[in-house]
């Protein structure tokens, strides 16, 4: 009785069975023909676009890890992702030496310990208190950008981007485009190995009910820590090369709050109990949102993600894989 | 020196009247998130649509600013109802109210926001009344109505409002519910009926607040969001379900804010709420006067 | 041979509610201990301050010889120190098999050190599961279980951590006859295996089948501790609980 269920398990971890060495493989076979595709296409605007949509499966994920796995609400996607897009004007300044992958890490690496910090002081309330603390923190991360001269301030600061790609060659767009699918690949990575992890496990036990968590052992303070930092780092990696990407960086742009209700829509829209699902709303709406600004308009860009946000929340809890999860069965 | 003195007595005065204002925006949330537990981070928006109303009503028919938000307010209290209805359904009943209620609220948000720009537009708007001009002269001092208004405005409600929950018996099933649901039930009366009532209520101070806040300084869609993090720093700080101690926080929020500003430039001023809210919720989440 | 776990003058108050009072208590290893009272005299809250859910303001708590004070509700179960809910609070979104995984990957693993195989991991879920008779169910998710399932659920899952010493806390509410008996043949054989049980419960008949020693809480005190027979005949236990 015992080995026949033992069975059964087995066969259906051998359907997902791909090890994460594997799967890593897998997605940059994925990424090399997505950047094939886009050369083919030829229009520097299929980057632009193209560049957006990555950056947004890469915010999507990283909130995810915190929202989906382990059920902590973050609205202060803005303070992460500011960070590190100002951390790369700081090094383009002092540094400007420093090859932008080093950049994007150090922006990472800044937004994670930020993450830690502010972890640290709120995760031990109630989740609702850490979402209202996320929300203050974009606040004061974003006052504090706007009085610092240094990165222009009010007014902003100008990052000019090299002419040339560096090992390529070609626009500095598609150089930007690769460094951002490489980010993509290590996300979506980090997503599914933690999935299947203990860690994974952990984040889910705590999702699910905190108090009975650490009745059974789970640390819970210690794994909503890493979390955060997980979840801040990236986004603070996917905003380190926007300052080459838009040229001019300024607190409005660096913390618009499009951001947000992206990075939260869409993994709700797509679904957040795996990695697939950011993956799926960043597609979506993320190619809807650029249908939509070139042909209508920006402002309606937004209420279009709005109401599909309110409309999945209500309606379809579980996301557009939930959706489809549920008509397998 | 004594310049700076002087500075300092009208940063607190006005810090003072500000924080009245502060409760009228308030006490939305010290009701739905203090009394229900409800996070409703979209109450900044539905100040602002309260703001618009007053706009409207004072453009287009030559109202007052307040008494045009005040024949708004069955609208508002229906749209809380309506707005509760939809929470108590998709989320409180499948008790998923965390991640999935939040981003609701979130989502309204945006919604609330867009809409205002699309039918008003980015500019600056702004009412006129006799009170938007001129200064009371109390002889030592003088009170600038602009502020005074909305000040009393601030008081009266919460007054109101507190009458309210101790003196009739909806108020008085409100504070039951906020206290204890479980018990509530029992005596056979229906927690959700009575939220419903309390959210619209909510909703209905919004309207006001919004009112107060075209009064005080020209509104554009997107403060909203600075409001967010100030409302819910007073609630937080003033401790959840307690009505003094939201005004005293109010109050305190103002004061500090306005002295802020004065002397360091306004720029800084958001910076102070949002550090309360944080400082706040490290060292004494339960508030001044919390449970 | 000292006490397992050894509980002097703990004390909890809810604002200006005084929910415990000097309250001690004493658990040698091996023993089985019922613990009765009405509702409201502070079991529950009793049992949460032992296992660290809630912080008590006076007195401490040793369990194995350490002093509990401070130490958090996870490490407290990673020492052996394993409770089941009043009220089922399973994983929703993970299965039976995975639901007693949690404690197996944190509280198991983190104490012995060196991990075990995901393959072992998932035979010893079966393996537990079908002491509760919940083998069959294994990938099926919590909210397809009756009441008595989710209870079993409930202590496999304490179990799964493998400790020392389990709190049942009223498992057997509102079970039927047979039902009662399946959970307490369930605990004897548990305690036969060398697990310390403290068992929670109204239900007398289960409470005498099952104690060695018997305390009873009222208000917040306890008023009675010893063999069980006896306690019951006690008039102030007779009183203020049982009645008649």
């Amino acid at each position: 009785m015992v080995s026949s269920v033992v069975k059964a398990e087995e066969e259906r971890e051998g359907l997902r069975g791909l090890s994460n060495l594997a799967f890593v493989g897998v997605l940059i076979l994925v990424a090399v023909a997505i950047f094939g595709i886009t050369l083919w296409i030829g229009q520097s605007f299929a980057f632009f676009a193209a560049y957006v949509v990555v950056q947004y499966i890469v915010l999507g994920t990283a909130w995810n890890i915190l929202g989906g796995y382990t059920g902590y609400v973050n609205f202060g996607i803005a303070a992460f992702f500011a960070l590190g897009a100002y951390s790369t004007v700081v090094m383009h300044k002092l540094t400007p030496w420093m090859p932008l992958p080093v950049m994007v890490l150090v922006g990472g690496v800044l937004a994670g310990l930020v993450g830690l910090g502010t972890g640290y002081l709120t995760l031990r309330l109630r989740g609702v208190f850490f979402s209202i603390a996320t929300l203050a923190l974009a606040v004061v991360v974003q006052t504090l950008f706007t009085n610092w001269d240094f990165v222009g301030g009010a007014r902003g600061a100008y990052v000019v981007p090299p002419r040339f790609a560096p090992l390529i060659g070609g626009p500095y767009v598609e150089y930007l485009f690769i460094l951002m699918l490489g980010l993509c690949v290590a996300a979506l990575a980090t997503a599914r190995a933690i999935e299947r992890s203990a860690l994974g496990y952990g984040f889910a036990a705590i999702r699910d009910d905190e108090a009975a968590a650490e009745a059974s052992g789970v640390p819970t303070l210690r794994l909503k820590l890493i979390a955060t930092v997980l979840s801040g780092a990236f986004m603070g990696m996917a905003g380190a090369p926007l300052p080459y990407y838009v040229s001019y960086l300024d607190p409005t742009s660096g913390f618009n709050l499009n951001y947000a209700v992206n990075a939260i829509a869409m993994p709700l829209i797509g679904g957040t109990s795996n990695w697939v699902g950011p993956v799926v709303g960043a597609v979506l709406v993320g190619g809807l949102q650029q249908y939509v600004s070139v042909t209508i308009s920006s402002a309606v860009n937004v209420l279009i993600t709005g109401l599909l946000l309110v409309g999945f929340v209500v309606l379809a809890p579980q996301g557009i894989v939930g959706l489809f999860q549920r008509r397998r069965r | 020196m004594d310049a700076d003195a002087g500075l300092l007595i009208n940063a607190v005065i006005s810090g003072l009247l500000i924080g009245g204002f502060y409760a009228a925006v308030s006490i939305g949330v010290a009701i739905s998130f203090g009394m229900l537990d409800i996070v409703n981070i979209a109450h900044p928006a539905f100040i602002l649509l309260g703001s618009y109303a007053a706009f409207i009503g004072n453009t287009v028919f030559g109202i007052d600013p307040i008494l045009a938000t005040v024949i708004t307010l069955p609208a508002f209290y229906v749209l809380g109802m309506l707005a509760y209805q939809v929470y108590y359904v998709a989320f409180e009943r499948r008790d998923d109210q965390s991640l999935r209620g939040l981003s609701f609220f979130f989502g309204i948000l945006f919604i609330a926001e867009v809409g205002l720009i699309l039918a008003f537009g980015v500019d600056y708007r702004s009412v006129q009344a006799w009170y938007t001009t001129g200064n009371l002269n109390l002889g030592i001092t003088e009170l600038p109505w602009r502020l005074l208004v909305p000040f009393l405005l601030g008081l009266a409600m919460v007054v109101g409002l507190q009458l309210f929950l101790s003196r009739t018996f909806i108020g008085r099933a409100i504070q039951a519910v906020a206290q204890d649901q479980q018990a509530l039930r029992l005596m056979a009366a229906n927690p959700a009926k009575i939220k419903r009532i309390a959210f619209g209520l909510s909703f209905a101070t919004a309207a006001l607040g919004g009112a107060a806040l075209i009064i005080i300084q020209p509104v554009e869609p997107s403060i909203g969001r600075e409001y967010i993090g100030r409302i819910f720093a007073i609630c937080v700080l003033g401790g959840l379900g307690s009505f003094p101690g939201m005004v005293i926080a109010a109050v305190t929020l103002g004061i500090v804010e306005t002295i802020t500003a004065t002397f360091f430039g306004p720029s800084w001023a958001p910076a102070v709420s949002f550090g309360v809210l944080l400082i706040t919720l490290a060292v004494r989440p339960s508030g001044i006067l919390g449970r | 041979m000292s006490a397992l776990l050894h509980v002097e003058g703990l004390g909890k108050r809810f604002g200006g509610f005084t929910a415990l009072q000097d309250v001690g208590l004493e658990v040698q290893p091996g023993e089985r201990l019922g613990l009765i009272g009405p509702n409201g005299s502070g079991k529950s809250t009793l049992v949460n301050c032992i296992c660290g859910t809630l912080h008590n303001e006076q007195g401490s708590v040793r369990f194995d010889g350490a002093a509990m004070n401070g130490m958090t509700a996870h490490q407290r179960t990673r020492l052996g120190l394993a409770r089941s809910f009043q009220l089922p609070r399973p994983f929703g979104s993970l299965t039976l098999a995975e639901n007693l995984r949690i404690p197996i990957l944190y509280a198991v693993n983190a104490r012995s050190g060196h991990s075990i195989s995901a393959q072992a991991i998932l035979t010893r879920c079966i393996e537990l599961l079908g002491h509760v008779g919940l083998a069959d169910k294994a990938h099926r998710l919590p909210r397809d279980l009756t009441q008595i399932e989710m209870r079993k659920l409930e202590l496999a899952r304490a179990m799964a951590a493998e400790p020392k010493l389990l709190i049942a806390d009223e498992a057997m509410a509102g079970l039927s006859h047979a039902e009662i008996d399946e959970i307490l043949a369930l605990l004897i054989r548990l305690n036969g295996q060398g697990v310390t049980v403290i068992m929670i419960e109204h239900i007398m008949r289960a409470v005498m089948a099952f104690s060695q020693r018997l305390a009873v809480l009222v208000a917040g005190r306890k008023i009675a501790d010893g063999d069980p027979k006896e306690v019951v005949r006690d008039p102030e236990v007779v009183r203020a609980y049982l009645g008649e």
